[in-house]
């Protein structure tokens, strides 16, 4: 496949404006699926569900299976909607989406067309600068996720090239809500941070709502980017593609901006953009030609005759409305006070979407500037360097032991370190870590001396030198305290002890 | 053993309660029927191989005076459209060949429920599509009046199992007719209930807004009984009603206790029979109206001008949904799967084996439904179908201020040869035109017998129909009738079922 | 319109995934051109002003609670499927050598 050309950005914005479309889908984390009494594996901790063990006849499309709607599913729809600032629709209708997949059960999928249960809202995004864009939404509905699909026998696992396929249907029948924006125009150089920041606040939504575990790695949340140029002056939208497979807040980013890149190319070259799906690929950074649509996008809608109209009842969304949580640009405002960081640095906690993990760990009982240090420092280094989220790493109650362990003098920081990434390597829990590779700080003031007397053997000096106030010699036995010990030593106890004997003698 | 079969579930329900007859006699001697009918008739796809260890068990709860219900012990025959974890369910199609549910029909659990002894699963076109039982995937099942004829579809075999005594009673299904029109071209009684009167849950679906499941028998208390066990809300079908049903065999009991119809007024449907009802169905129908005045009833004629236009909204209706209904079947997950020479995709073996496993019949409707829906189609074809049903539904409202049922013939011809029609779909799908109106409009239907042509010597059946939610009137105007027409002729045509060699 | 030539028979039986052979494609193609041309006959009183009926039973809210029924095991699950790997079920390759 010959490689993308890639116009530079400024130059493709110079001659381009870009024209941003989002479709989010939500898994909602209910107990059982959409229409069937099947437990739901998106509401399940573990991400390992054995395959095919979450079914009912409905999950397979057996004949004579009927759908049958779950209340909570369409209670956290209008909630959802509401917090996206939609009107809830008095009467919606589900209707059947009709294609072919070995992982779509019946082949079709029970979604909503013309009659969505929320329409007409707006979302306040934050960007990283603070400043506030809203986005448009177009509608939300409500419709059932598909099945696994696993292709063997090709390179990588892929589709391309496979031999076979297996299928779970776990998954298929998993309440999603589909949320669509209206077309986004002025974001320019900003529109891959727009992607970034809509999607994390869709993100932020929905888990104050508590409808969702939203982990993108999970495919929780999942998010299609659209993409179109249109050359500057004219008023027609141009060809959009839509890009899917984007599945971590910075993919969203890139892929949109390659998108724009790759699009300007084209455009000024003088073709003319195909309207395609495009698959991400994280590890090469560019965007491939997806799966042919055969169908020609020939869905055949119709009202599912199976299932009745949802009459949304005034008072009762009213009561959802009530009860929605503070939005998430005003739980931010909050929390800024509250932590008393900087505004930089509060923002770049927001800009990393980690304002959840740092959030639930303060409120574990962790002070504020340890829960930042852990979250920002380490854990997004480590987090970066194996391309995945920060999140999926360790959980805000792995950074409380963690860190009560350093306040209780049990490990210093360097430990601590080593032990978050056993925690990450799944070797347990901090204590069990610690017990195992037998990492606690000496807090023995008599096994310190000793190490100390040995350090002052070979270099006695230091002690006179530390008696005529030059304290900072006293960093030579430390280290050498320090090296001895295997840094199992708490260096500000060992200092103490050095300038005590120094006073002694 | 022959007087055990010739007896209605009703007398065998009595039998069992005083002691006269066990379930192990009953089913017994059906099962011989069956042994020694069968390859004549072809009513059975397959057949139980536990009916008699079920009828034991009956019995032994008898004795041990913990009877399930009155019905504890009959045996019952269950077309093969509804799935049974104990016997292989098809549907009438090879796609389905050797597929055992791993679930029962909720029909079904309630049958079981209530003691009943299921002998097997019959014979129907293939996924319900048809008019004459010619379109199963297995064979041809004939009509015990003559053998050279059609017992009429999509439920033949129920209805001939039924008029030969195989069984006493059974359970169809109808989607434009197809309890009702074998019930008329074999002397039987059947009923379409009001749609989401009785479960969908475990019938596989041909259309899911027309489908219903209804009885199968001889006597209009029969079917009363059966209904009572079968109907009733259930929360795994969403358009089933949740109000629950007053008793079908008490309104069965006050018509047959009724003196007459007097207070009854009956609509006659004009567009349901005009030009190409058979003379003979035309003169047992004017002498049923007669029959009907000369015992009180006041009798109206109706106007239902949209009627002319159901067999063609139904024939959309009907393919769209079941194009979509019949998507499931794609070799992937159940049923049949055809793999082509060669590397074959997905896609390959799903359209190798649904062009092998669908007969022709099924093709036809399912490429018509796929049109109906199609980009740009939609708005002239399914979607004007939909307000076809809209207008329908306001024609039989309108009626029922002025009458309290309406009647028509329940098919416009007698029991045609097998091999007829078989060349026009067209010609039999008219042949559809007194049933469908019913199914689009959602109201329930009866088909009972009202004598015999005099020109052909078969089976003529009347059709009542009601207002959504108001089936009881059926069976209590439907048992009146029923004993008028046997006072009248001497005997009832459902006793007078030619003997089968 | 109903135009049901061989050609939009063939898109129809692939929208469908049916295989159908030519013989059945042109049989197939006089046989609902005349059913279309029948059926056509709807479009004559379905005005703008008629609303469509998609449940002939007006029943709304229809719902059930978020707790957990009758499922089917593995097993059970896989028992009627044409080829599994004793965990999922098993097809041929989705896309074709030139995909």
């Amino acid at each position: 496949m010959a490689k993308d050309q890639l116009m530079d950005v400024d130059k493709a914005l110079e001659l381009f404006e870009p024209v941003l479309g989002f479709e989010v889908h939500v898994e909602l984390s209910t107990q059982t699926k959409m229409f069937s009494a099947a437990p739901n594996p998106a509401a399940m901790d573990d991400a390992n569900v054995e395959p095919n063990t979450c079914i009912t006849p409905l999950c397979l499309g057996l004949p004579g299976s009927l759908p049958v709607v779950n209340t909570k599913a369409v209670e956290y729809s209008v909630s959802l909607g509401l917090a996206l600032g939609c009107q809830i629709a008095p009467v919606s209708r589900f209707a059947r989406k009709n294609y072919f997949y070995p992982d779509l059960a019946k082949n079709y999928q029970i979604s909503q067309y013309d009659e969505p249960i929320a329409f007409e809202g707006s979302v306040a995004v934050e960007m990283d600068d603070g400043t506030l864009v809203n986005v448009p939404i177009e509608r939300a509905h409500m419709e059932e996720d598909a099945g696994k699909l696993t292709h063997v026998g090709g390179a990588t696992g892929r589709i391309q090239g496979a031999e076979y396929s297996l299928v779970d249907y776990n998954r298929a029948g998993v309440p999603l809500v589909e949320i669509v924006t209206k077309p986004i125009e002025g974001m320019e150089h900003r529109a891959g941070e727009l992607g970034r920041a809509y999607v994390s606040t869709i993100r932020d939504i929905v888990r104050a709502l508590g409808i969702s575990n939203a982990r993108m790695e999970r495919g929780n949340l999942r998010c299609d980017a659209n993409v179109s140029l249109r050359p500057r002056g004219q008023a027609a939208y141009g060809t959009r593609t839509e890009t899917k497979n984007v599945n971590s807040f910075r993919s969203i980013e890139r892929a949109v901006m390659y998108e724009i890149r790759r699009q300007a190319a084209i455009l000024a070259a003088g073709g003319s953009i195909t309207q395609e799906t495009r698959h991400w690929h994280e590890d090469t950074g560019v965007t491939s030609p997806g799966r042919p649509k055969s169908d020609a996008d020939d869905y055949r809608y119709f009202p599912e005759p199976d299932l009745l109209p949802v009459e949304a009842n005034a008072d009762w969304v009213q009561t959802l409305k009530e009860a929605l949580p503070e939005s998430p640009v005003h739980m931010r405002r909050r929390l800024r006070a509250d932590w008393g960081f900087s505004d930089v640095d509060f923002q770049a906690i927001v800009n990393a979407g980690l304002i959840p993990e740092v959030q639930a760990t303060i409120e574990a009982g962790v002070e504020p500037v340890a829960a930042r240090k852990w979250w920002m420092g380490e854990v997004s280094r480590i987090a970066n360097d194996r391309s995945v989220e920060p999140a999926s790493l360790v959980t805000p109650q792995d950074i409380k032991a963690l860190q009560s362990l350093i306040d209780q003098g049990t490990l210093n920081d360097k430990l601590a370190r080593e032990v978050l990434l056993g925690m990450i390597e799944g070797e347990g829990t901090p204590d069990e870590i610690v017990a195992a590779r037998g990492l606690e700080v000496v807090s023995d003031d008599g096994a310190l001396m000793a190490a100390i007397d040995e350090a002052l053997a070979a270099d006695p000096d230091v002690l006179e030198k530390i008696r005529e106030g030059k304290v900072q010699a006293a960093g030579a036995i430390i280290g050498a305290v320090m090296k001895a010990m295997k840094g199992q030593a708490d260096a500000a106890r060992v200092r103490e002890l050095v300038i005590e004997r120094a006073a002694a003698s | 053993m022959s007087e055990i079969t010739a007896l209605s579930a009703s007398a065998l329900a009595d039998a069992l309660a005083a002691g006269e007859l066990s379930s192990v006699d009953i089913t017994s001697a059906h099962l011989e029927r069956i042994e020694s009918t069968e390859s004549t008739l072809g009513s059975f796809l397959a057949r139980s191989e536990n009916a008699l260890d079920v009828a034991t068990e009956s019995d032994a709860r008898r004795k041990a005076g913990s009877a399930l219900s009155a019905l504890d012990g009959i045996p019952i025959a269950i077309k093969d459209v509804l799935c049974t974890t104990d016997m292989v369910t098809t549907a009438g199609s090879r796609i389905l060949e050797g597929w055992t549910p791993p679930y029962d029909a909720t029909v079904v659990r309630k049958l079981r429920e209530a003691g009943l002894v299921a002998l097997g699963k019959t014979n129907m076109d293939e996924f319900a599509m048809g008019s004459s039982t010619e379109h199963s995937g297995y064979h041809v099942t004939r009509n015990p009046w003559d053998l050279s004829k059609a017992p009429g579809g999509s439920g033949g075999g129920s209805a001939a199992a039924v008029a030969a005594r195989q069984a006493p009673v059974a359970i169809g299904s109808d989607t434009g007719g197809s309890i009702r029109q074998p019930a008329a071209f074999t002397g039987t009684v059947g009923v379409k209930p009001t749609y989401g009167g009785v479960s969908r849950y475990g019938v596989i679906a041909l259309a899911s807004s027309l489908d219903q499941v209804g009885p199968v028998s001889r006597t209009v208390r029969d079917s009363a009984l059966i209904h009572d066990v079968i109907g009733g809300h259930d929360p795994h079908d969403s358009t089933s009603i949740p109000t629950p049903w007053a008793s079908m065999t008490e309104a069965a009991d006050r018509g047959s206790a009724a003196a007459d119809l007097s207070g009854l007024r009956v609509g006659v449907v004009k567009q349901l029979v005009g030009e190409g009802i058979q003379a003979g169905v035309k003169e047992r129908f004017d002498q049923a109206l007669e029959l009907m005045a000369a015992n009180g009833a006041e009798i109206v004629e109706i106007d239902a001008p949209h009627c002319e236009y159901a067999v063609a909204a139904y024939y959309l209706v009907l393919p769209a949904e079941a194009s979509s209904n019949l998507a499931k079947f794609d070799s992937v997950r159940f049923g049949l799967r055809v793999t082509p020479e060669g590397s074959p995709t997905v896609e390959d073996v799903m359209s190798a084996t649904r062009d092998q496993g669908f007969g022709d019949e099924v093709k036809r409707r399912i490429i018509l439904g796929t049109y109906a829906l199609s980009a740009g189609y939609y708005d002239a074809y399914y979607g004007s179908a939909q307000k076809v049903r809209t207008l329908i539904q306001r024609d039989f409202a309108e009626a029922f201020e002025k009458v309290d049922i309406l009647v028509s013939p329940s098919a416009p011809t007698t029991a045609f040869p097998l091999g007829e029609k078989l060349d026009d779909p067209l010609a039999m799908w008219a042949g559809d035109l007194t049933t469908i109106p019913v199914n689009l409009a959602g109201i329930p239907g009866m088909s009972l017998p009202m004598g015999l042509d005099p020109d052909d010597g078969l089976p003529v059946g009347l059709q009542l129909m009601a207002p959504a939610y108001e089936d009881a009137r059926l069976y209590q105007a439907g048992a009146t009738l029923e004993r008028l027409f046997g006072e009248r002729d001497g005997y009832l045509v459902a006793d007078r079922t030619p003997e089968v060699a | 319109m109903s135009e049901m030539t061989p050609d939009a028979v063939r898109h129809l039986a692939g929208l469908a995934r049916i295989a159908l052979s030519d013989e059945e494609i042109t049989r197939l193609a006089g046989e609902l051109g005349a059913i279309v041309q029948a059926v056509e006959s709807v479009q004559s009183v379905a005005t703008a002003d008629v609303p469509p009926t998609s449940h002939p039973i007006p029943l709304g809210n229809v719902f059930r609670d978020d707790q957990v029924g009758d499922t089917l095991t593995t097993e059970e699950a896989l028992a009627g499927a044409p080829d599994h790997d004793g965990s999922r079920f098993r097809v041929t390759a989705i896309l074709g050598e030139e995909q």
